[in-house]
């Protein structure tokens, strides 16, 4: 802790340590003298949230990288001797994944936050384009970490996900064939997936979290009134309706951790399976290129997507324009900014026509994440087609919507 | 608050979603893995039926041993037959390549079955073996079509046959289809304890499948009494604090 009264004082320990290194400073700008909003509701926990589990990821997996073996013949059974053999063994991979899980949880709802109140409008574009690359690294660390136990899931599910890099015209099958590093999947591709999932994705990961933060610290948080607190300032320069980031919203978010970590517990100790979405039960068989498995179905947080790619039809043969589609509901986050043509950022000031719009896309992601762990019949092929046009119309029609729409005045302050 | 619940039921989304389960009916298996009587016969079921084709490589014996109550020397007496230490895994002398020339099928480690099938799927398949004159072994199974095994509880149970049913659909032709077993040949046990014989050796192998099971749970309402507490205390720090906020 350094001291934040202790500033003016430039003796001492902290004095020789300021002259050398900003610690201080750096400890005012980003916590003591970090003002934030004072309105900060429920979904505000968020944030602060996916910094825990990005910090419990990299330790859980700290733990298992010590015990797991990298190798085609043994990975598998690696994973049960951690299970079984390493001491609390068990805990720490139920802790990585039941992580896994949370991690996309936390984000979908941080996500979803930024949706509500408008976060990612001017001036706060660069902090949005920088959670969303958060969000593409983190599929790409998921994906990879999938493979790792090597069971028939792990391995029927990276098959599907690289099957669609060969969809790709011309370039698909030697990309594909890169990527595996083999002809089929193989103990090559297990080996680059390790080095993947546990250096090169986690140090993109952490160097985008930082620069989401210091773009958030730079611009400002928003709030739920979409009210820029910067514009209302006392005769110091600080901001009336904000608030000192520490201690007011460190102890706030230590009270999110201890609820976010009683859900947490309950899953990792009583239902570390979660019925079949978290660990999948076909992934207790080793992975067996021979036998495929009658239902393939990726984990829970990649269903909505892999609702949309099935829902696209082929053509001419080629899968081709289904992955166009399924990377397109991805990639088209990043334009949300530009896309919003609304005047007012909260949900709470604007008419009914976003409001509507927001509801219908938080519905068709739902339906779309059941739908992707359905097998395809010809209905709910059809229901997927349907919501996969909602979810695009959502961003498409977004500029047409969102400038028609009614708006309430906003106010000069927060409220509460 | 209305806002909150609605955020849980977000949360809780994956969980309502049942995952669409297979077109086959499932006994429920009805086990009690603290009923360690139950779990100890299973466990004798297993070495003495199962695991002469059967490994379960990834399960000690000596853990098992302490888990469920008993003795080094009481496992090494009653249920280690192949001479090995107590330390070891439960591995099977019989070579893979072989067993697949005699059964068509390499028969498949045990150690995790009951978690990649889960346990009512063990329990209905132990009891779903019929009489079936095509088959190598002269017994199929209900819920594994053409199963590679023959059926080793059959001192037991006996040997069922099958009951059919013929439909006329609506171009005039019959369907043969198997509605039902009955027993044909009761083996040394009842209907009822043969029943009680497949939930214990169900359990067992649940045991297998996780052996900290029990052991988690009981550690998780420490864990999670502990972070109750620790949100309560977290919760009046941040009311004291935003005290002077308005």
């Amino acid at each position: 802790m350094a001291g934040s009264n202790n500033d003016k004082i430039k003796g001492g320990v902290m004095g020789w340590v300021d002259t050398r290194f900003p610690l201080s400073s750096l400890w005012n700008d980003h916590m003591a003298k970090y003002y934030a909003p004072k309105n900060f509701n429920f979904w505000y926990f968020f944030g602060s949230l996916a910094l825990l589990v990005l910090v419990i990821q990299i330790v859980s997996g700290l733990f298992l990288t010590m015990h797991f073996k990298p190798d085609a013949e043994r990975a598998f059974a690696s994973v049960e001797y951690i299970m079984r053999d390493v001491e609390w063994g068990w805990l720490i991979r139920y802790i990585h994944s039941t992580g896994a899980s949370a991690f996309f949880i936390v984000v979908y709802l941080h996500m979803f936050r930024g949706m509500l109140y408008g976060s990612y409008k001017q001036p706060r574009e660069l902090i949005w384009i920088f959670g969303v690359l958060i969000f593409l690294a983190l599929m790409a660390e998921a994906f990879f970490g999938y493979l790792l136990p090597w069971g028939q899931m792990s391995y029927w599910g990276a098959q599907v996900i690289i099957s669609l890099f060969a969809a790709i015209p011309i370039i698909g099958d030697d990309l594909a064939l890169w990527i595996r590093g083999d002809f089929v999947i193989a103990d090559a591709t297990l080996n680059r997936f390790f080095a993947f999932h546990v250096i090169a994705v986690p140090l993109v990961l952490i160097a985008l979290v930082v620069a989401h933060i210091m773009a958030l610290h730079e611009v400002g948080s928003n709030n739920p009134d979409g009210v820029e607190i910067k514009k209302n300032k006392d005769a110091n320069g600080i901001p009336i309706d904000g608030i000192p980031f520490h201690p007011y919203y460190s102890v706030k978010d230590i009270f999110g951790v201890g609820v976010f970590l009683i859900f947490f517990a309950i899953v990792v100790f009583f239902i570390p399976e979660m019925g079949g979405y978290f660990i999948e039960p076909p992934n207790f068989e080793p992975a067996d290129p021979l036998k495929t498995p009658s239902h393939i179905a990726p984990v829970w947080y990649f269903t909505p997507y892999y609702a949309i790619l099935r829902a696209v039809p082929s053509v001419a043969g080629s899968a081709f324009p289904g992955v166009a589609a399924m990377g397109l509901a991805v990639l088209i986050f990043f334009l949300l900014p530009w896309l919003d043509r609304s005047p007012v950022k909260s949900i709470r000031y604007r008419g009914p026509l976003y409001k509507g719009a927001l509801t219908l896309f938080v519905i068709s992601f739902l339906v779309l994440g059941w739908l992707g762990t359905q097998p395809a019949t010809e209905t709910l092929t059809m229901l997927a087609r349907v919501f996969t046009a909602i979810y695009f119309a959502f961003f498409i029609l977004m500029p047409i919507y969102t400038r028609m729409d009614s708006t309430k005045p906003v106010p000069e302050r927060v409220t509460h | 608050m209305k806002k909150i619940i609605f955020a849980l039921l977000f949360m809780l989304t994956p969980v309502l979603a049942q995952a669409a389960g297979g077109n086959v009916h499932l006994d429920s298996a009805d086990i009690d893995l603290q009923n360690k009587d139950s779990l100890r016969r299973g466990a004798k079921l297993f070495t003495n039926y199962c695991l002469s084709c059967h490994s379960a490589q990834f399960q000690r014996y000596n853990r098992m041993g302490r888990d469920l109550g008993m003795t080094d020397d009481q496992v090494i007496n009653n249920l280690m037959f192949a001479s090995k230490e107590v330390g070891e895994t439960m591995t099977i002398a019989m070579p893979g390549e072989q067993a697949a020339a005699w059964f068509g099928v390499t028969p498949p480690d045990l150690s995790l079955t009951a978690r990649s099938r889960g346990p009512d799927w063990i329990y209905t398949y132990l009891r779903s073996f019929y009489l079936d004159d095509s088959r190598p072994f002269g017994v199929n199974n209900l819920i594994f079509d053409k199963v590679g095994m023959p059926h080793v509880l059959w001192r037991l149970q006996g040997w069922q046959q099958p009951v059919y049913e013929t439909t006329v659909d609506e171009d005039g032709k019959e369907h043969k289809a198997i509605v039902g077993l009955e027993l044909a040949e009761q083996g040394s046990m009842t209907p009822a304890e043969y029943d009680q014989a497949a939930r214990d050796l169900t359990a067992f192998m649940t045991y297998v499948a996780e052996p900290i099971r029990h052991e988690r749970k009981r550690i998780g309402l420490w864990v999670i009494g502990f972070l109750v507490i620790f949100t309560i205390l977290a919760y009046m720090l941040k009311k004291e604090y935003w005290k002077d906020v308005h």
